[in-house]
């Protein structure tokens, strides 16, 4: 086998130390991709710094009435917090939506926004995929794509982002926190994933080296009433072919507020902000929501197999908002 | 000591449900499978796959690889021993690529071009995906279809039958269904993956194997390594699954090759990935269908055109289009199957080849005709029930697919059923139910086997059946039980080791049947041997019975087991998704021996049919020619989410001619399940699917929700 260091760290700057620039280093969360990807010759990192250990595993309200999610929490504490599930019910739906319970035990906030796409190309080190090499070509977009991007994709790249959690957080502008060897910075999650290009091997705007401390979510009163669907191809235990994150704040038939992101349909959670942009100060109703989801999806360049996406994606819209609609007239 | 079958006479053992007499064993994790049995100065092989579809393999970069920790040898087709695969065996030639390194050529991806074995697994897996190998690459074809020029008849029996002039019967009817259905690629995937470890001992090939047939493999390694048929053996005492995928493979060879080459025993066993390339699946099928009715829908005319692929090294045929020859009757009646050669890995049988899709397509197209005429389902299959083989004109051994109908009715509540579809609505879920038939041959082959009085008031038997997690073990422990009068707990079976004597294999769904025929006569010489009251000597007493001669006696008939499958699904057609909420399969399949095991066996199957139904499926990259996402992860296999309230049950159908009554369960679980769902969401829906598997996207309907309104 391949040998490989490990380090387990004890504290923040610790870790940051122990793992530098080492573009060969990994930090190790749950380990539930990590670990799967090294198995299958994907990753092949030199050492691994475990970072289960860091006193990061804490979720508090912050002073504005938002919360703070320690970037170690596992997805099963996450989902089970009853602030969570209070304040932003899409999130803990979103969460019990993804993996496996085993799984769930494991996995970390911090790692499930890093986790990579399960692209059949990208996990077979016998086929090109420019993620993964980057120039190799992208075999994908001529090749078995029907769970495939329809959204910002490229001609260089066309996989998902699998998380689920990352919809909801997308949904309510959560902000990643991190530390590195320069110190602390944040990046809100909408700026977190870069824009595929010709760079699809570049993933996220974390600096080299920074270590994921944390998600922060702004307090935002419209997600106590959200909700999280997800359509996969069998009941449990796979990933979304769509997916859908919204919140919705209607008086007298009149959208408020509202917050719409799809999971399953783009590199990254893809927040609808034209759809929200649209819908905002107008009626709530079914023709509504199809047309703010027309809206959103105009810009969608479907491959020849996931065209079912864009109308998958707008059945959603209108399925949920509507829920949320009647919900919220009971 | 004194012992006799008892002066108490114990029976009923078969038919009493009866728990897995190694069960213990094997959640304790005390039973040893193949791949995790100790042996000293082991050394490990791990295979190199080809990564193009087609051409020849130009060279082998050994010399880096074999410097490496730890390597010992790399193994391929320009030092491998020479071993021969023309050859007939007990189910004909062998695919050649158990052939392995006897040429340069590289009929599809994923052909084995070398094997580095080195001191530990993990050394040669290092190794073996650190070679280099150099190919020169021909343009490849693995484009399946109907209209692929290269599709022909084989030469094979039974793959043409024509009764009755098909067009003028037609012509004539009332009502006619003409549709075309597809099956994807599909793969057996057992938990278990195969494994063999292989030595030289005392100038016999040792192997130890996870396999569905130990004297079966032996035979064909023999043959393989032409070596005296004596001085090979197989045992493969546990085994974690197998669906058909377990016959001869190239990790037996592939192991018993370096085990030769490096006089040291050796262990090659196959990555989940590597199976999806080398132990065989079940091919596609593209089925053309034409039913013709009378109003009342009586058959006029029942034509199914089957195509299958194969690799072009090997023809294997998936049968499908002879699901219905001893199903219905009708004026005329063709039947007929095709297949194309591609440049991919020869498919094998895989849990009821041939009837698994062919009764989609048949039992999905009868539900069409039914709704044509107006005729309800099951009224429609009685109103065509068979006096006599509609093909063959020969009796039928017994035939209860009716009590299955009336037995699955009754207790599914399809009386009530309203035949209209798309009318049941629970919020966003739109509700249907369906039945199909189903059916599967009954076979036999020979066996023998052992049993021996011991002094101590026991009685063992050897057979080399396999127990491929069936509960084969223990259904021959209840077996002997009865044919022994004694109690089960007095009989220790002994199974899967070659050296017990031929016995067919666990296949064909005919492996209890052949085994407990054998083991049944092997205890009547028994009993006739021992002198009641007799003293028993220390190494025992000792009866053999062999099947062969006596199986040939047996009557031509239609034999077959049936069933009868019932399904209730509820579909979204604004996200696509399809759930199944309960399932009932009614079988006519012979005395059923451990009621216990059988359920879990038709249960099984069942969900298997489901899985097929709305799961299921093997993409193959076109530019490379290899399977995409070719693991659990990748491969949906249903989930248990996915598995609703599913009960399988049976009525009385022992079959006449065999001592036991036994007519087998292996298979007929998901024969039928995958077009009862089908029919079950065109009854949801208006929709009819008739390509599996039925996903979220071909159900799905622009501006459903609209439509449908909304509410969960």
């Amino acid at each position: 086998m391949r040998d490989f260091g490990y380090q387990r760290a004890h504290d923040v700057p610790g870790a940051v130390a122990l793992l530098g620039a080492d573009p060969d280093a990994r930090y190790l969360g749950g380990g539930t991709n990590l670990v799967d990807l090294m198995k299958t010759g994907v990753e092949r990192p030199a050492l691994l710094v475990d970072v289960r250990e860091l006193p990061l595993d804490g979720i508090e309200s912050t002073d504005d009435g938002g919360l703070r999610v320690g970037a170690t929490v596992t997805n099963s504490d996450l989902a089970a917090h009853p602030e969570v599930r209070r304040r932003y019910p899409a999130l803990a739906e979103a969460v019990l939506a993804g993996a496996s319970g085993q799984l769930r035990n494991m996995a970390t906030v911090g790692g499930n926004l890093l986790q990579r796409t399960r692209c059949g190309y990208f996990t077979d080190l016998s086929k090109p995929c420019n993620k993964r090499t980057p120039g190799s070509g992208c075999s994908a977009v001529e090749g078995e794509h029907h769970n495939h991007a329809i959204l910002g994709a490229t001609a260089h790249c066309v996989a998902i982002h699998p998380s689920d959690m990352g919809v909801a957080l997308t949904a309510f502008d959560a902000v990643v926190t991190y530390e590195t060897v320069d110190g602390p910075g944040q990046s809100p999650l909408a700026e977190f994933y870069l824009p595929v290009g010709e760079t699809p091997h570049l993933e996220t705007a974390l600096p080299p080296g920074a270590l994921i401390t944390g998600v922060t979510l702004p307090p935002a009163p419209v997600a106590a009433r959200s909700r999280y669907r997800k359509v996969r191809e069998r009941a449990s235990y796979a990933f979304a072919i769509g997916s859908i994150a919204g919140a919705l704040d209607v008086r007298d038939g009149v959208v408020r507020e509202v917050r719409v992101a799809f999971g399953a349909v783009a590199s990254r959670p893809w927040r609808a902000r034209e759809a929200e942009r649209v819908l905002t100060g107008g009626p709530a109703t079914a023709e509504a929501f199809a047309a703010a989801a027309d809206a959103e999806l105009a810009a969608a360049e479907p491959l020849a197999d996931n065209a079912y996406k864009v109308t998958l994606t707008r059945n959603l819209v209108v399925a949920l908002l509507t829920e949320l609609t009647e919900e919220a007239a009971r | 000591m004194t012992t006799t079958t008892g002066p108490t006479k114990v029976t009923g053992a078969v038919g009493a449900a009866h728990t897995r007499v190694e069960g213990r064993d094997k959640v304790t994790g005390a039973a040893r499978y193949a791949g995790e049995i100790p042996f000293a100065d082991l050394a490990h092989g791990w295979l190199v796959l080809s990564t193009i579809a087609r051409g020849r393999v130009t060279s082998v970069e050994a010399e880096p690889v074999l410097a490496m920790p730890g390597v010992l040898t790399v193994l391929h087709h320009g030092n491998a021993p020479r071993v021969d695969v023309d050859y007939q065996g007990l189910l004909g030639s062998p695919d050649p690529v158990v052939g392995v390194f006897q040429h340069d050529r590289v009929p599809f991806a994923g052909w084995p071009v070398a094997l580095v074995v080195a001191e530990t697994s993990e050394q040669a897996r290092e190794a073996a995906e650190s070679l280099v190998v150099h190919y020169d690459q021909e343009p490849h074809d693995i484009a399946f279809s109907a209209a692929h020029p290269g599709s022909y008849t084989p030469e094979a029996d039974g793959m043409r039958t024509q009764k009755g002039d098909l067009e003028a019967q037609l012509a004539a009817s009332t009502h006619v269904v003409d549709a075309e259905y597809t099956t994807p690629e599909e793969h057996h995937s057992p938990m278990e993956p195969h494994a063999a470890t292989a030595r030289w001992d005392g100038g016999r090939l040792d192997v130890v194997d996870s396999n569905q047939g130990s004297s079966w493999v032996a035979d064909e390694l023999s043959k393989v390594f032409s070596l005296d048929p004596g001085s090979v053996r197989v045992r493969s005492e546990h085994v974690g699954g197998a669906f058909g995928s377990k016959g001869l493979r190239v990790h037996q060879v592939l192991a018993a090759m370096a085990a030769t080459v490096l006089d040291r025993p050796v262990r090659v066993v196959l990555t989940r990935r590597q199976m999806f390339s080398l132990v065989g699946y079940r091919s596609p099928t593209t089925q053309r269908v034409r039913l013709g009715a009378e109003p009342d829908g009586r058959l006029r005319a029942l034509d199914h055109q089957g195509l299958s692929l194969s690799s072009t090294i090997h023809e294997f045929i998936e049968p499908s289009a002879g699901f219905g020859r001893p199903m219905y009757d009708a004026d005329a009646h063709h039947t007929h199957t095709r297949v194309v050669r591609l440049d991919v890995p020869t498919p094998t049988w895989m849990r009821a080849p041939g009837e698994a899709p062919g009764s989609f397509a048949l039992e999905c197209a009868l539900d069409e005709l039914a709704e044509k005429c107006g005729v309800d389902p099951i009224a429609l299959r009685l109103r065509n029930e068979p006096e006599v083989g509609p093909v063959s004109g020969l009796p039928f051994s017994s035939r209860n697919l009716s009590g299955c109908f009336e037995e699955g009715a009754r207790r599914f509540g399809w009386a009530e059923r309203d035949p209209r579809p798309r009318v049941r609505r629970e919020g966003r879920w739109l509700i249907g139910t369906g039945m199909a038939a189903a059916t599967f041959p009954v076979l036999v082959g020979p066996a023998t086997a052992g049993v021996t009085a011991e002094a101590d008031g026991t009685f063992t038997v050897r057979i080399a059946a396999a127990d491929v997690g069936t509960g084969a073990r223990t259904a021959l422990t209840l077996i002997a039980a009865d044919a022994l009068e004694v109690a089960p707990e007095r009989i220790r079976v002994r199974v899967a080791d070659s050296d017990f004597g031929f016995a067919m294999i666990a296949g064909g769904s005919m492996g209890t049947r052949s085994w407990g025929w054998a083991v049944t006569a092997a205890a009547r010489e028994l009993r006739d041997k021992l002198v009641p009251g007799g003293d028993i000597p220390a190494e025992g007493i000792t009866a053999k019975a062999d099947t062969g001669a006596l199986l040939g006696t047996l009557a031509q008939k239609e034999r077959h087991s049936y069933g009868a499958q019932f399904a209730e699904v509820a579909v979204d057609v604004a996200s696509g998704e399809v759930r199944v909420r309960r399932m009932l399969g009614i079988f006519a399949a012979g005395r059923i021996i451990n009621p216990l095991t059988a359920r879990s066996q038709l249960t099984g199957g069942m969900i298997w049919g489901l899985s097929m139904a709305l799961h299921e499926e093997a993409v193959r990259d076109q530019a490379t020619g290899a399977p995409v996402g070719p693991d659990l992860a990748g491969y949906h296999v249903a989930a248990h989410a996915d598995v609703p309230h599913i009960e399988a049950d049976w009525v009385d159908d022992p079959d006449p001619d065999d001592p036991v009554g036994i007519k087998g369960i292996g298979e007929i679980g998901i024969v039928g399940a995958a077009a009862a769902i089908a029919n079950a969401v065109w009854h949801a829906t208006g929709v009819r699917h008739r390509n599996l598997p039925i996903r979220p996207d071909r159900v799905i309907e622009d501006r459903a929700t609209e439509a449908g309104g909304s509410g969960a």
